[in-house]
């Protein structure tokens, strides 16, 4: 669209026309043969539409008018006629029906597609998009923007183009009646057009307001929710509410306005139509009357008919306007997540089966065996079988996660197979970052590590990560069965192994307690489960998929003492021969660690076991003494 | 239901019951337009007089500029009316809230109570906005359109009962089939949503464990079913359109035929089936939209019934009759109490305590997570009834105390410690809205937090943002003891809430409180043993029951817990 109607007329915002051409472009390439039947329907049905307001002045003057003037009784003209006019309409409503239907395929089947690539391009993204960009915003265009993007694909943008065709059509039978007419329908439409964008601009103020106080509230809201017990006990209450009060009235004025001008949208369009069509029947009335142009009582009938018509597009491409323009901007997020670059996988080392003879050799074995090697197919085409171990090293490791802003200062670090180490230090010393390089969800920015004496760089990730065992502070479950759940990573995996890894875990005897043992469904990232109970089934599925090396970061720190002590023990089992990093908050838990590292601000700063930096009496001793506070 | 809900409307009846009256204005008004049109039709265009297209041309001009003024009456006053309206259930909604306990609160969970504020209202509110103006427009329009058809020819209006039952059949079925149909597509839709999120909040373990191709098959499996559903959802309102169309266009014909018929006959004039024509989209559109509030109201009806649940929530504490204000001193005796946050023996999570402590003594309870320590304070305060025995302060029943008093009387830190969006002084005046600045100093210096403000640009006029999120664990500790200080309380309960202090910090604020405040009742409870080492007297849970109450000396002698809690935490120590 072009013209004063191309504007926005609430929001201020721009049509943004290069989205709407991906979208179509997007569509088209699916359902051409569709989009085309569609079009050919909107086109037919627009022209019934007009046939229909016409056949009122043919009906008129063609038919009524003479038969009254010459008495004649002979209905068979009209009845022919009505006929005619009867598969007229049939073929309005196939059209309308086939418009309908169709779209409802091609709706449903872009938005379809468009959640899939979503999904699918999600799930490749790599987890630093997940760091840099709140969840909420993610979810919202999965659930907002697809819901707009389907209204305005099903609704205005066929609308947009009836509404186009309908005031061409409209506009060329309206010039044949009467010129003089139609000169004041459009007059009429441009008074119309006005009034209304000074109305919705209002409107799109006030809206906008309102979501901002509605935000206010809930603010308010949430905060006074979270601290209800602090509120009690300080007799906030009374102050609550006058404080609520306060914003609610703010609310109420500006909904209240917001929905005044969106309520008299509909009134104001009606009426000026209204008198549109009051003039129209004044001043045609004299035309006829005063014979000033040869206009008759059927083209009258059938003008006040066709006014009608033209009005009702502009306004409906008004209303309409606003939703394809929030749509665009939803549109607009979809692509660029879309856009977003996928996580990169340069890695050739591949993680296979592999027969361990005593002497050393490595074979590659095509059945699975409990043993697993590297495999490293050099440059010049040989290949290198090393077999997994679980050694990890870091090699000079500097890491940033925005330029100028170093996390990771000269890291060196190794962990012989089967050794367990340990991070201490502060929130934000670069415990985790630790992890995140290891598995690579973020990659060294210089330095290196190296896993059995092959760059990580150069291991492709999945291999890598199955090779990488993980138990997280937030236990994250997915909807489905406990079974289910435990054999995450081996969904192969028999049911009498994943009992075995669930009393490895210690969880077998809860998990039997419950109704349904392990077919017991869990929603909702598994709350109807204690947080100890839900790490107990995060260490089960970490043991089933058995990874030489395992990583806990805060596996426990929100436990209470009694659940960490069964914890503790599933952990343990865990740990035993297996290269283990651990983060943790209590010290505690880490004693037995073959290494602790104590880190500060990306430095480790003191490093040893248990006993030797208790004997160093520095930072750690202090930590473990309660003389310095880890927060 | 809908009585509790009318009763909101209180000021704004006035705007409730004029927005509809004006709409009738509007209809009547805009439907009287096709009539006189008749009129000028046939006796002024037809007779030839051009004075009647004059006078009629005039009075139709006015009937439209009433209609427009009616009209924006109407949606002025329906906006007032309906926002109006909703600010007060969400005013009195929030009260209530303000004074349900928590049993109440866990009744509805804080989601719950944050969507019963927000989404539901708003869909209350425009469903209270559509009821003022389009229940009435929709069947006024049909029914004044009727009688004007009636009135031009009775015969005619005959074959618009015939298309009203067609519609009203089709339609309502149409809506009633598609509403369960949509449920389903809602629920598949939550679903689908819901694995959205899941794979979001744990991309870490997806990526962990290398499951990004099962997870997303995994989806596109619950997308196609979700499209199937929405297909067969829609398929049917598609019918709609197209029912419409076919009522209208047969509508148009019946009426040239039998219109034809009559004029020729002498028994209607050409302007008469002209408005005939006008009246019939009238009546058409009166319908639709009908079948469209149907589906809306049904919508709104469930936020509306959530809304009112929350209205009639009977707060489970409640201020006695006759209340007493005045509190004696700390003093404290629990007598066989017995508490459960659920009905039920078995869920009882403290059993018959019985201790009994003097105004000014400090107490020290110590035991694991998850023995009763938090309970047990909770019930000081009366955040919680008990369900056995009784828990009397200064002497007296809590139960017997105005609770304004009673919680003024006894400060409480909290473990979760919040802190609110404001400055420091904002958050301060908490305890005390009348507080002096001197006052405030004093309360941090005790606090141990006075160095800390003071290092800030703006001191004690620092903005913290919400839940405290730009002070340190320890420093908001801190900042919520000397809240609670401001108080100037009987009795003052510490619920682990040093723990991210230094033990060094922790010392200075337990001399501070001792030496100024003596005769104040202290209650610390700790995981760790020498926050409490030198308490008049040590409290040790065990599961819910009283292990042991004595100096700690003693405990040391006597009490096992006690005993294995003091050598884990002592050992550190003897390493040296």
């Amino acid at each position: 669209m072009s013209g004063p109607r191309g504007r926005a007329m609430s929001t201020g915002e721009k049509l943004d026309t290069k989205v709407l051409g991906r979208l179509i472009g997007f569509v088209m390439k699916r359902y051409r043969f569709q989009i085309i039947l569609v079009i050919v329907c909107i086109i037919l049905a627009a022209w019934v539409q007009v046939q229909g307001s016409l056949f009122q002045r043919t009906l008129i003057d063609g038919y009524i008018t003479p038969m009254v003037e010459t008495g004649s009784k002979d209905f068979g003209p009209l009845a022919a006629r009505l006929m005619q006019m009867a598969m007229i309409y049939g073929c309005g409503i196939l059209a309308n029906f086939i418009h309908q239907r169709t779209m409802i395929r091609v709706t449903q089947g872009t938005i379809e597609e468009i959640r899939e690539q979503l999904f699918e391009h999600m799930e490749k993204l790599p987890i630093k998009y997940f760091d840099t960009h709140p969840h909420g915003e993610i979810m919202s265009i999965y659930t907002n923007d697809t819901d707009t993007l389907r209204q305005v694909i099903s609704q205005s943008i066929p609308q947009f183009f009836n509404s186009l065709l309908t005031v061409v059509m409209v506009f060329i039978s309206m010039i044949t009646i009467s010129i003089p007419l139609t000169l004041l329908a459009i007059l009429m439409v441009f008074i119309l057009q006005y009034i209304l964008r000074k109305i919705m601009r209002q409107s799109g103020k006030y809206f906008m307001r309102q979501q901002n106080d509605l935000g206010k509230e809930n603010g308010y809201i949430e905060e006074m929710m979270e601290g209800a017990k602090v509120v009690k006990v300080f007799n906030y209450e009374s102050k609550a509410i006058t404080h609520f009060n306060e914003l609610n009235n703010n609310l109420r004025d500006s909904a209240n306005k917001a929905n005044k001008y969106a309520n008299i949208t509909g009134p104001v369009t009606n009426n000026i139509g209204n008198i549109s069509y009051v003039m129209t029947a004044v001043i045609g009335s004299i035309l006829v009357l005063g014979g000033f142009t040869k206009l008759t009582l059927g083209q009258l009938a059938s003008f006040l008919a066709l006014n009608k018509s033209f009005n009702m597009p502009f306004s409906q491409v008004a209303q309409q306007m606003n939703s394809v323009i929030m749509a665009m901007a939803g549109a607009r997020r979809i692509f660029a997540l879309l856009d977003e670059e996928p996580e990169v996988d340069e890695g050739k080392v591949t993680l296979v089966n592999a027969k361990i003879y005593p002497d050393g050799t490595v074979e590659e074995s095509d059945y699975e065996t409990s043993q697993w090697a590297w495999k490293h197919i050099h440059p010049d085409g040989s290949i290198e079988l090393v077999p997994l171990k679980g050694d990890v090293r870091f090699h000079d490791v500097q890491f940033s996660y925005v330029p100028d802003k170093q996390i990771l200062y000269d890291i060196n670090l190794y962990a012989e197979p089967g050794q367990k180490l340990a991070f201490v230090g502060a929130t934000g010393a670069g415990k985790t970052t630790m992890i995140n390089l290891i598995n690579r969800f973020y990659d060294v920015q210089s330095g290196s590590i190296t896993y059995d004496g092959i760059d990580v760089k150069l291991i492709k990730k999945s291999d890598l990560r199955k090779s990488l065992g993980i138990v997280l502070q937030d236990t994250h479950l997915f909807t489905g069965s406990i079974e289910d759940n435990i054999k995450y990573a081996r969904p192969d995996a028999t049911h009498e192994e994943v009992v075995d890894a669930a009393k490895f875990a210690n969880a077998d005897s809860f998990i039997r307690h419950l109704e349904n043992g392990y077919e017991t469904q869990l929603s909702g990232d598994g709350s109807s489960l204690s947080q100890g109970q839900r790490q107990l089934l995060a260490i089960a599925r970490a043991a089933l998929a058995n990874p030489p090396v395992l990583i806990l970061d805060e596996a426990t720190s929100s436990i209470d003492s009694r659940t960490e002590k069964l914890v503790q023990n599933g952990l343990d089992n865990l740990m035993r021969h297996r290269t283990t990093f651990v983060i943790a908050h209590r010290l505690s838990t880490i004693k037995n660690s073959h290494a602790i590292m104590v880190m500060d601000h990306g430095h480790i700063i003191e490093r040893g076991n248990h006993k030797s930096l208790l004997e160093k009496k520095g930072i750690y001793y202090r930590l473990y003494t309660g003389d310095l506070e880890i927060d | 239901m809908i009585k509790r809900l009318m009763a909101e409307i209180r000021e704004y009846k006035g705007a409730s019951i004029g927005a509809p009256l004006f709409m009738v204005g509007e209809v009547v008004m805009e439907l009287s337009l096709p009539y006189i049109m008749s009129v000028i039709v046939d006796k002024g265009v037809g007779m030839g007089d051009m004075s009647v297209v004059y006078k009629y041309g005039l009075i139709m001009v006015i009937c439209a500029f009433l209609s427009l003024f009616c009209g924006i009456m109407s949606g002025n006053l329906a906006a007032f009316a309906a926002t109006g309206f909703v600010k007060n259930l969400r005013e009195d909604m929030f009260a209530n809230i303000q004074r349900f306990s928590f049993a109440n609160i866990d009744k509805f969970s804080t989601s719950g109570l944050m969507t019963r504020l927000g989404t539901d209202a708003t869909n209350v509110q425009n469903a209270f906005m559509m009821i003022l103006r389009m229940c009435i427009r929709a069947p006024l329009t049909i029914i004044i359109a009727m009688i004007m058809t009636f009135r031009i020819s009775p015969k005619l209006s005959r074959i618009f009962l015939v298309a009203l039952v067609f519609l009203g059949c089709t339609l309502g079925y149409i809506t009633t089939k598609t509403y369960g149909r949509f449920s389903k597509v809602f629920q598949q839709y939550d679903a689908l949503n819901e694995s959205v999120q899941e794979n979001v909040t744990n991309i870490r373990v997806v990526k962990a464990y290398v499951k990004e191709d099962a997870e997303t098959s995994k989806f596109k499996k619950a997308a196609k079913t979700l499209q199937g559903l929405f297909e067969k959802a829609e398929s049917l309102i598609v019918l709609n359109g197209p029912i419409m169309s076919l009522t209208a266009y047969s509508c148009m014909i019946a009426l040239s035929w039998f219109g034809a018929h009559l004029i020729t006959g002498g028994e209607l004039g050409t302007g008469q089936l002209m408005s005939m024509f006008t009246y019939t989209m009238n009546i058409l559109m009166g319908l639709m939209m009908l079948s469209m509030i149907f589906v809306m109201l049904t919508m709104s009806a469930a936020s509306a019934k959530r809304i009112v649940e929350v209205l009639e929530e009977k707060p489970s504490i409640t201020n006695p009759e006759n209340p007493v204000t005045e509190i004696k001193d700390g003093s404290i005796d629990l007598n066989h109490v017995g508490f459960g946050y659920y009905e039920g023996k078995d869920k009882e999570v403290l059993h018959d305590i019985d201790m009994h402590i003097k105004s000014g003594e400090t107490i020290g309870i110590i035991g694991a997570t998850g023995s009763g320590k938090s309970s047990l304070t909770l019930l000081l305060p009366r955040l919680y009834d008990v369900t056995e025995g009784e828990v009397m302060i200064g002497g007296r029943d809590v139960r017997e105390y105005d609770l304004q008093a009673l919680r003024d009387s006894v400060a409480m830190v909290l473990q979760k410690n919040v802190l609110f969006s404001g400055t420091i002084k904002d958050n301060l005046r908490w305890g005390n809205e009348n507080a002096t600045d001197e006052e405030m100093v004093d309360v941090c210096l005790k606090a141990n937090v006075d160095d800390f403000i003071r290092s800030f640009p703006n001191g004690y006029d620092t903005f913290i943002e919400q839940g405290g999120a730009n002070v340190s664990g320890g420093q908001k500790q801190r900042l919520c003891i000397a809240r609670a200080l401001l108080k100037k309380p009987k009795v003052l309960i510490l619920d682990d809430s040093t723990s991210a202090c230094d033990t060094a910090t922790d010392q200075r604020i337990r001399t501070a409180l001792k030496s100024t405040m003596p005769e104040v009742t202290k209650i610390i409870i700790s995981q760790r043993i020498s926050s409490i080492e030198d308490a008049d007297r040590v409290l040790v849970l065990d599961n819910g029951s009283i292990s042991g109450f004595d100096t700690p000396d003693n405990l040391l002698k006597t009490n096992a817990i006690y005993q294995e809690i003091y050598e884990t935490q002592k050992k550190g120590d003897d390493d040296e």
